[in-house]
């Protein structure tokens, strides 16, 4: 579909192609980014037997905006002997590192901004972890002492976590035998299975680093609040300390799609190989339904009276505009095989993709809900004690899986399991040592 | 910077900073300011300063009559009012020789063992979030909040509850105040395992509170530290056994120890003592005599010339007043021995040679109220 949109618009067709999926994809993240705050507000509420924002548009829907209107009118402070230049510039870093490795995420089959980048993964890699220098950068630009422990903490919890989200890459690496996004989705598309199902524990790893990576709890030292009061962005306000908070959530629908992709099966759908499942290709309509449907129950629920009216105008709209994308999707086409659905066929992958996305994030929110917070010693210990030997271990053991399943024509992946098996062997060693 | 305090900044090694912390932190439980020496995160020294909440709170004693003054000194410890009110009444009637009439005394049992949960509650709740758990904090609220209802119905106030007077009650119980305790006291034991469940087991929390902040039975001694504090180091002083007061020789409750003496032994003593006050309250609720609630005194209380020293149990330790009378209806000179004041000496030696992230973690477990601490 994008090959033929671009070859109708001539020599610029390239650009415009690619500009149009730029912009989809920044304001479609800032968006989603704005509503992984709000879900997160909401989920950890009712985590906490509370009922979370409420006041802003009908269940509080209008709060991400209303915080990012604030936020923009707040007044901007540089605090007095901070290095002005980098204290400017390192929230930017931070941001343009989290967005930049967007272009290589495989949102869908057709939809990537920079597609066939044979290093992919790798790109990722290396541009994800360069947000963390905008961290560094801006802790020490401030110079005051919490954020400069905040930045130490960080870079330290960065350079150890980053050893075992490699390795732990290159255990999915050697199944998909591609460093290009696409490929890898198409790798277990072949396969018929995803990574996660045959490599648990590199996951599992992948998740646990994650988790560090992203500065989340209980792994979320370099902020941590009743230690360091803000960490690194104690000294920022306004405008830069939103830009901040984007790219500590936009790193965290990074890691996501990562583990997705790489793990996850990218944008494929759950049980795409049985056919009698098919009828799962209807859930973003059943989906999108539903939402019009309690959307429209709500509507019904507001008070009456006057003061209440955008309210119920709100939700009126939002329940007619998910009616009529849900008719949207299912505009038939009388194809060779019966009635094809050619919307739904198009936004199947993209949907698929971000329902995994955002139950990777719901397991970041759930785990801030549950978990105390790690000292930086223990996170070292755990790190270095750990995760590492862990995944470098997965990874032999996965090699050998593979080489073996090759050379004697073992089922590979009744080998794989065998090295997981060997490899949780040894987890409960390393877990033994430690304690 | 400071020069002139302890943990002097112009004898820094190569690789000292010197952090302040506080008074405007958000786990600092108040205004206190720790002025920490750091190599890299690890403490070298510390140094407390104190007096940011001073607002003369013994002087104003000594300018007031004796029942005027009962509603400062639930200004102190303002998260345990009833506790504050039941030592300093209890310390005037003995100065006085006053006999409180039993259900009074009964009563004074119930709202201090209800206030020494709300207490720990409001404790366990802090205490988890400055070690980076959230969520306990809104499930200790949640109960805490049926006990200051239940202050609520019987005083009209939740915090400052003026709750006692001197010689016995000021009001009578409302009808269903034995019901609203039970339905409390109820389902309390189960409550307690929701916060087990979240803690007590999870290796962070075994990590981040094991062994962190010991203080031997020796030291906590030679501290004057009091309550859980000293009970989690092993010595098993309560002043409600010791020295009974109010009600507390009628109710069979044990005394919880630790053995170690550190953060998490604390943390399981003061679980324990919730678990143990539900016992008191229970067996409390189920025989409040009847009788008179106020004991007879004169019109104006005068105490006659003497002095007299009254401790209780607080929920955080010894609370004490000392009292000394001329014979005029004013103290002439009033003090009150907070345990936070005295606990507090002992962050210094708890938190040498641990991080910066344990600083929080034993102040959280060493529960000072700067209310109380600067008075």
């Amino acid at each position: 579909m994008m090959t033929s949109l671009m070859e109708a618009l001539g020599p610029y067709g390239f650009y415009v192609v690619a500009l149009v999926k730029i912009l989809a994809v920044f304001l479609g993240l800032s968006l989603l980014v704005a509503y992984i705050v709000y879900a997160e507000r909401k989920i950890l509420a009712h985590l906490q037997v509370r009922i979370g924002p409420m006041r802003v548009g009908p269940h509080g829907l209008l709060q991400p905006i209303a915080d990012g209107v604030k936020l923009l009118l707040k007044e901007d402070i540089i605090p007095q002997g901070a290095d002005r230049v980098i204290f400017w510039l390192a929230p930017l870093i931070s941001v343009i590192a989290a967005f930049t490795a967007f272009s290589l995420i495989p949102f869908g089959p057709d939809f990537i901004i920079a597609e066939d980048v044979n290093v992919g993964l790798l790109f990722l890699i290396g541009v994800s972890s360069l947000g963390i220098l905008g961290i560094i950068l801006g802790g020490w630009a401030s110079n005051s002492h919490y954020p400069l422990l905040g930045a130490l903490r960080s870079t330290a919890q960065l350079v150890s976590y980053e050893v075992a989200l490699g390795f732990s890459l290159v255990s999915g690496l050697l199944l998909a035998g591609t460093l290009e996004m696409q490929g890898i989705v198409a790798a277990q598309a072949e396969e018929g299975v995803w990574f996660a199902f045959v490599q648990p524990v590199a996951f599992f790893i992948l998740f646990v680093a994650a988790i560090a990576e992203t500065n989340r709890n209980p792994f979320d030292l370099p902020e941590a609040e009743s230690e360091l009061v803000g960490g690194f962005h104690t000294e920022y306000s306004g405008f830069r300390f939103s830009l901040y908070f984007l790219a500590e959530y936009a790193a965290m629908v990074l890691v996501s799609s990562i583990a997705v992709t790489l793990f996850l099966g990218g944008w494929l759908r759950p049980f795409a190989g049985v056919g009698w499942l098919g009828f799962l290709d209807f859930t973003p309509v059943a989906l999108i339904a539903f939402a019009a449907f309690w959307c429209a129950r709500e509507a019904l629920r507001v008070p009456a009276g006057l003061e209440w009216r955008w309210q119920r105008l709100f939700l009126v709209a939002l329940a007619a505009g998910a009616a009529v994308v849900a008719l949207a999707l299912l505009i038939p086409q009388r194809g060779e095989n019966g009635l094809e659905f050619p919307v739904l066929a198009a936004i199947q992958g993209v949907f698929w993709f971000i329902l995994k996305v955002c139950a990777f994030i719901y397991g970041f929110i759930w785990f801030r809900g549950t978990f105390p917070r790690y000292r930086f010693d223990q996170l070292m210990n755990l790190g270095w004690h750990f995760m590492i030997p862990l995944a470098i271990v997965n990874v032999i053991f996965a090699g050998l899986a593979i080489v073996v399943s090759r050379g004697w024509g073992w089922n590979l992946t009744a080998s794989l399991w065998l090295g997981t098996a060997a490899t949780l062997v040894v987890a409960v060693l390393l877990a033994r040592r430690m304690v | 910077m400071e020069k002139t305090r302890g943990v002097s900044t112009t004898v820094l090694g190569a690789d000292e900073i010197v952090l302040n912390m506080g008074p405007q932190h958000p786990s600092t439980h108040g205004v206190l300011r720790v002025i920490l020496k750091l190599d890299g995160e690890k403490v070298v020294s510390s140094e407390c300063v104190i007096g940011y909440l001073h607002r003369g709170v013994e002087k104003i004693g000594e300018n007031r009559s004796y029942p005027q003054f009962a509603p400062y000194v639930d200004r102190t410890d303002y998260v345990a009012a009833v506790s504050n009110g039941l030592g300093y009444c209890e310390a005037v009637e003995k100065l006085l020789g006053a006999e409180v009439p039993p259900r009074a005394r009964w009563v004074r049992t119930i709202l201090a063992e209800l206030q020494r949960l709300a207490s720990h509650l409001l404790w366990l709740g802090t205490h988890a979030l400055d070690i980076g758990a959230i969520t306990p904090l809104f499930y200790t609220f949640r109960e805490r909040e049926e006990i200051l209802k239940v202050f609520e119905k019987y005083c009209g106030a939740r915090l400052t509850t003026h709750a006692f007077r001197i010689g016995g009650l000021l009001y009578e119980t409302y009808d269903g105040f034995e019901e609203d305790v039970k339905r409390f006291t109820a389902d309390f034991d189960a409550r307690i395992q929701e916060y087990e469940e979240l803690l007590t087991e999870n290796r962070i929390w075994v990590q981040r509170t094991r062994d962190i902040g010991i203080i031997t039975a020796e030291e906590a001694k030679d501290l004057g530290a009091t309550g859980p504090v000293l009970r989690g180091s092993g010595v098993r002083w309560d002043i409600r056994k010791a020295f009974p007061y109010a009600a507390y020789d009628q109710f069979d409750f044990t005394i919880p120890v630790g053995q170690r003496g550190d953060t998490y032994d604390r943390y399981l003593v003061r679980l324990e003592e919730m678990r143990q006050s539900r016992r008191i309250i229970l067996q409390a609720v189920d025989s409040i005599p009847e009788g008179p609630i106020m004991a007879r005194l004169g019109k104006v209380i005068k105490p006659p010339p003497g002095e007299v020293y009254h401790s209780i149990e607080a929920p955080k330790g010894e609370l004490g007043y000392y009292i000394v009378s001329d014979g005029s209806i004013q103290p002439t000179r009033l003090r009150i021995r907070p345990p936070s004041f005295v606990n507090l000496q002992a962050l210094d030696k708890m938190i040498r040679g641990h991080l910066v992230a344990d600083v929080v973690a034993v102040i959280g477990t060493l529960d000072i109220v700067l209310g109380e601490v600067d008075r």
